[in-house]
């Protein structure tokens, strides 16, 4: 972005090696001052302002709009609806792949979920769009709407996630039931739960003929291209999306959601620049949320404690127009040892919008109920729950056999137990009391999250003033993407980090994939280091065919670029600087493409996973019920750590993710009129900071060979497994309820 | 938005004579209004705003030993008044573990009196409700019952009165003192707010116009402040509503409660005073079975509209701790989680 100055003060560089250093976020002065622009920040010259009108019944038909009313108040530009709509060339209900989603823009009067858009209202202000959406006063025909787990008809989805298989089954489940010592059976529900990112959904829209430049948050600006170029039908490179920066995304900007598309469309119908930015509760229908879940655990265990079955079963929901399905069993796939396991999922349908990725699909919930009946198994098998879990620790992935490409485990559980002073926990539930009576509890979780890549491509620049530039269109919502991948960048080309422009957050950038499935700094990152290594070796191939270069005939021997310099590997007194290099080459710059995707070979020999160990402890009051998290240590193992300092606050993010998940999160429905009833954060608690008096993260040091050629797993998702878990299992123990509902609120600890 | 006049009177009466035609709302904090008129539940035609009128941000002793306090003093600032906190240290408590350090800067003591129910139904305008759109129906009933009365209540409506504030100033027998266009007039503070009814709109005694201009606390009501609590039930530990909450003071003499004042909050559509508890405890030695009888009186009539039957049980704990509390000693300085079921008691065991 070549308005973005991002600081390049110099107590925020180090000299040397940048991958590694806690450096501070290069973009924190600009967003704690302000100045970091949003979405919608931008305000174009003719700018009109858009508001949706969304539908407050789940399932049915639009049959009346008052577009006059709405058009004959002052301000009011246009309304569009199904009838005035611009055509699209396509299909807005076209499912080309499974990860093509179907969006509502208005191509009929047909209502599939409570707050879908129906009409949108162009005015000269925000405050005439708002009013000229309530005075559409839309009509509907209603149907009784689907709206829980119970009102649909089950059924095996062909494909969960992202296109995992929905059943998988390794050994004899029942065998292993019936040959354990110990069994347990229990049924776990999570509820729907929203993204709810602080930054809503916006996008500020421009047309210059078929030319598109919008300013709209995004997690992979290049599919988001792809999907405005098909559905306008003009070629991507027409399209400019621009998106630095986003307040959170958490899945649910991964993906164009239909509102961003609207505001594209409303201005083409009017043929200026609109912003449209949804409301709070707005963001809860159209751009996805996670589906409720009910998770049934059977699990067996022999006489020494070690696992002999284990089955997971989900059933979720979906929409009844798309598909997105939860895949919770999948947490079980790789954690525990176990002959026997069975990961199985159904669904049903319900009248709502689509549910899509959010943090953590499949993991977060899955984990919560994994580790909870792990807890539960524990208890059956009279057992510490660390040990239990020590016992059934996985040396290889339980249903594969493979090797993983690196576990540090038992490390977390070691230095996160130590840390906690878990040795001190008593068996007993109910035995701990803090100085004024209330009940104490700890409770344990085990954390995991796949090492996941994607594909990118970046652009590196060596030129003969010294300095570099590295281009990537990667995301920053927020985990410090400008700051990392500036890292990484600046050790690809050699150069001190003030050497090197970092330019990122726009389309017109090699593509950066997607910021999702904790893959970005090892997707983007890895083709960082294959530019700069590109980069740096048509430098050398200049210097190494020159008689005239200290580095001449280096050739087998190959060099090493550091400080702006090529250094013999065999020799490192002879070194030449770039910018000599490139003068004696008469050339102004040099450049160098790389990309960065998985290893397949190496995919399918090892298994690949981040770990840790999570220790919760919380207080309870015995009579009022009201649950307090007084302590977190998280210990994990991801690999190699860019910058301790962003993975630090990833890990914080993820536990205080877990910390809503266990004890506040959920929208409660209507469930006469399929409408979330606290559409707000008033309503729909997440926790405040008396919710988190003591967090604290162990960086467990991992290197692994076969992830990536920087060895980098993720830590943007894996802090929210472990962590529910363990929160449930020391309530627990604080109080000898074990509630197998999430969340966790006072009202089931009342006894 | 819908398009509204905006007033700024220069005096108490202008503001009374601007208020007066139906639609008009009187705007001080904005902190409940304005979140109201941005969802469409309230939508006046005209708003008077009364932030700058003068002489109402003062607190004032009255000449019979009592407190007068103006209607636009700041939640903050009444809180932090420390000889008010000193006086009346349940109220203050109150006052700081409600909303947030940003709201309650913003929240006046009048229009905390006045503000809405947090009933999800109400802040709907596509949902039936009673409350705002009168014969509607309520389609509060049916859905959710957590935030929802159990006393009081009625198949009109379930709404309950949000306010922590409001709870202690039942309990010590504030007056409300109104100005409207017949003049001034003081309302005791049981008969301010109104159960539902069969009018559940109408939710306090004021009629169209008539404006809160202050609070007064009467002088016997600084004859709890060696114990007295606010307790509060939430489901997180701060900025959340109560589930229930209690005020609880007691009057000591020579180890007998001489007088008790009980009040319950999140269970009505107002702020539950509860006088047969309150007489129960009159005269007896203090202790839990005092109290565990105490808490069973104030809730004898309690029933439940929907699945929260646990608030009943809920609000005769919560009742019984803040009595404990309030024997165990009004603390030195309210404790940093106010009212909070964490924070700190010293030298007490409370819980069972």
């Amino acid at each position: 972005m070549p308005e973005i100055t991002l600081t390049q003060d110099p107590v925020h560089l180090r000299h040397g090696s940048n991958i590694g250093r806690p450096l501070t976020r290069r973009d924190g002065l600009l967003k704690v001052t302000g100045a970091a622009r949003y979405a919608a920040d931008n305000n174009p010259k003719g700018l009109l302002h858009a508001v949706v009108a969304v539908s407050t019944v789940a399932r049915g038909r639009v049959v009346a709009l008052d577009v006059e009313a709405a058009m004959a108040h002052p301000g009011v530009v246009e309304v569009m609806t199904p009838a005035n709509r611009p055509a699209l060339a396509g299909d807005p209900d076209a499912k080309p792949n499974p990860l093509v989603f179907r969006l509502d823009l208005l191509q009929s009067d047909r209502v599939r979920y409570a707050g879908q858009p129906i009409a949108l209202v162009v005015a000269e202000t925000l405050e005439a769009a708002t009013e000229g959406a309530v005075l559409l006063a839309p009509r509907y025909e209603s149907e009784p709407p689907a709206v829980g787990l119970d009102d649909g008809e089950r059924f095996v989805p062909t494909a969960v996630g992202p296109g995992a298989p929905a059943e998988l089954r390794h050994g004899d489940v029942e065998a292993g039931l019936a040959a354990a010592a110990q069994a347990i059976e229990a049924t776990y529900e999570t509820p729907p739960q929203y993204h709810n990112p602080m930054e809503p959904h916006a996008v500020v829209a421009r047309w210059d003929g078929d030319r598109l430049t919008l300013d709209t948050p995004s997690q992979a600006m290049a599919m988001a291209r792809l999907r405005l170029a098909a559905l306008f039908g003009i070629p991507p490179e027409n399209i400019l999306i621009r998106s630095p920066f986003l307040g959170g995304g958490f899945g649910c900007k991964g993906l164009l959601s239909g509102p961003q598309v609207l505001g594209v469309m409303a201005a083409r119908l009017v043929g200026r620049p609109v912003k449209l930015a949804l409301t709070r509760a707005q963001l809860y229908g159209p751009v996805g949320h996670r589906s409720p879940t009910r998770q049934r655990l059977r699990l067996g265990a022999d006489g020494e404690g070690r696992l002999t079955a284990l089955e997971h079963h989900t059933l979720m929901s979906s929409s009844r127009f798309d598909e997105f399905f939860e895949p919770a069993s999948n947490a079980s796939h790789a954690l525990y040892a176990s002959p026997a396991i069975a990961t199985l999922h159904e669904a049903v349908r319900l009248d709502c919008g689509t549910p899509m990725f959010m943090r953590a699909p499949g993991e977060a919930p899955g984990s919560a109920a994994l580790e909870s009946a792990v807890d539960e198994m524990a208890e059956a098998c009279g057992l510490d729950p660390l040990e239990f879990r020590l016992r059934n620790y996985a040396e290889v992935e339980p249903t594969t056999g493979r090797p993983f490409s690196s576990k540090a485990l038992r490390e977390c559980y070691a230095r996160g137990a130590e840390r906690f002073g878990w040795e001190r926990r008593p068996l007993a539930p109910r035995s701990l009391r803090d100085e004024h009576g209330l009940l104490v509890g700890w409770g344990v979780g085990t954390a995991i999250f796949p090492a996941l890549m994607f594909e990118a491509e970046a652009r590196a620049v060596i030129r003969r003033d010294g300095g570099g530039t590295v281009e990537i269109g990667a995301c920053d919502m927020g985990q410090g993407a400008w700051t990392a991948l500036a890292q990484i960048a600046a050790d690809a080309v050699g150069l001190d980090g003030e050497r090197v422009e970092f330019r990122s957050g726009s389309s017109d950038l090699p593509d950066g994939g997607i910021a999702g499935g904790s893959a970005h700094t090892a997707t983007a990152g890895s083709a960082i280091h294959s530019a700069g290594a590109a980069v740096v070796a048509r430098l050398a191939e200049l210097a190494m065919a020159d008689e005239r270069s200290p580095l001449f005939g280096a050739g087998n021997a190959g060099v090493v670029a550091r400080d702006g310099r090529l250094h013999r590997r065999d020799d490192e007194s002879r070194s030449e600087g770039y910018a000599e290099i490139l003068e004696r080459a008469g050339l102004a710059e040099v450049e160098a493409r790389g990309k960065g995707a998985m290893d397949a070979a190496a995919q399918q020999r090892y298994a690949m996973q981040a770990h840790g160990a999570v220790f919760a402890e919380v207080k309870v009051d015995p009579d009022l019920g009201q649950v307090r998290v007084t302590r977190l240590v998280g210990a994990f193992a991801a690999g190699r750590i860019i910058n301790p300092r962003m993975v630090v606050s990833q890990y914080y993010g993820g536990m205080i993710w877990g910390v809503s998940f266990a004890l506040h999160e959920q929208a409660v429905m209507d469930r006469r009129s399929g409408r979330p009833m606290n559409a707000d954060l008033a309503g729909y608690h997440i926790p405040v900071n008396a919710d988190l008096p003591a967090l604290e993260t162990i960086l467990v040091e991992e290197e692994d060979p076969h992830v990536n050629a920087l060895g980098i797993k993720g830590v943007g998702e894996i802090g929210i497994t472990g962590t529910v878990g363990a929160i449930a299992n020391a309530v627990w123990h604080a109080t000898g309820v074990r509630v197998r509902q999430f969340p966790i609120t006072l009202d089931r600890l009342l006894g | 938005m819908k398009r509204f006049d905006y007033v700024r009177p220069a005096t108490v009466a202008e503001a009374v004579a601007a208020a007066a035609e139906p639609g008009a709302a009187y705007l001080a904090g904005g902190t409940n209004l304005l979140d109201l008129m941005k969802s469409g539940a309230a939508a006046p035609g005209r708003l008077v705003d009364v932030s700058r009128l003068p002489g109402l941000d003062r607190i004032e002793e009255l000449p019979d030993g009592g407190l007068r306090i103006g209607a636009l003093v700041r939640n903050a600032d009444l809180a932090h008044d420390s000889d008010f906190a000193r006086r009346f240290p349940a109220i203050a408590e109150a006052l700081l573990s409600g909303a947030s350090a940003q709201l309650r800067n913003a929240a006046t003591v009048g229009g905390n009196l006045l503000q809405r129910t947090r009933c999800a139904w109400f802040a709907d305008p596509a949902s039936a409700c009673n409350r705002r759109a009168p014969g509607s129906g309520c389609d509060a009933r049916g859905g959710d019952s957590r935030q929802q009365a159990v006393l009081g209540w009625n198949e009109a409506c379930v709404a309950t009165h949000p306010s922590d504030f409001c709870v202690p100033l039942a309990a010590l027998d504030a007056v409300v003192e109104i100005e409207g266009r017949a003049g001034r007039r003081a309302v005791a503070f049981e008969d301010f707010h109104r159960l539902p009814g069969q009018t559940p709109e109408r939710e306090t005694t004021l009629a169209q116009g008539e404006l809160v201009v202050a609070l007064r606390l009467p002088a016997g009501a600084e004859a709890f402040s060696a114990n007295a609590r606010y307790l509060k039930v939430r489901e997180r530990t701060s900025f959340a509503f109560a589930v229930v909450s209690a005020a609880a003071a007691l009057r000591l003499e020579g180890g007998r409660i001489a007088e008790a004042r009980l009040a319950l909050g999140g269970v009505a559509a107002k702020p539950w005073r509860c006088p047969e508890a309150e007489a129960l405890l009159a005269g007896r030695p203090p202790g839990p079975e005092a109290f565990r009888q105490a808490a069973e009186a104030a809730l004898a009539e309690a029933r439940a509209p929907g699945d929260n039957a646990f608030k009943i049980e809920l609000a005769r704990r919560t009742a019984a701790r803040a009595l404990t509390l309030a024997l165990a000693g009004t603390p030195a300085r309210v404790p940093a989680l106010p009212a909070s079921p964490f924070a700190p008691v010293p030298g007490a065991l409370v819980h069972a």
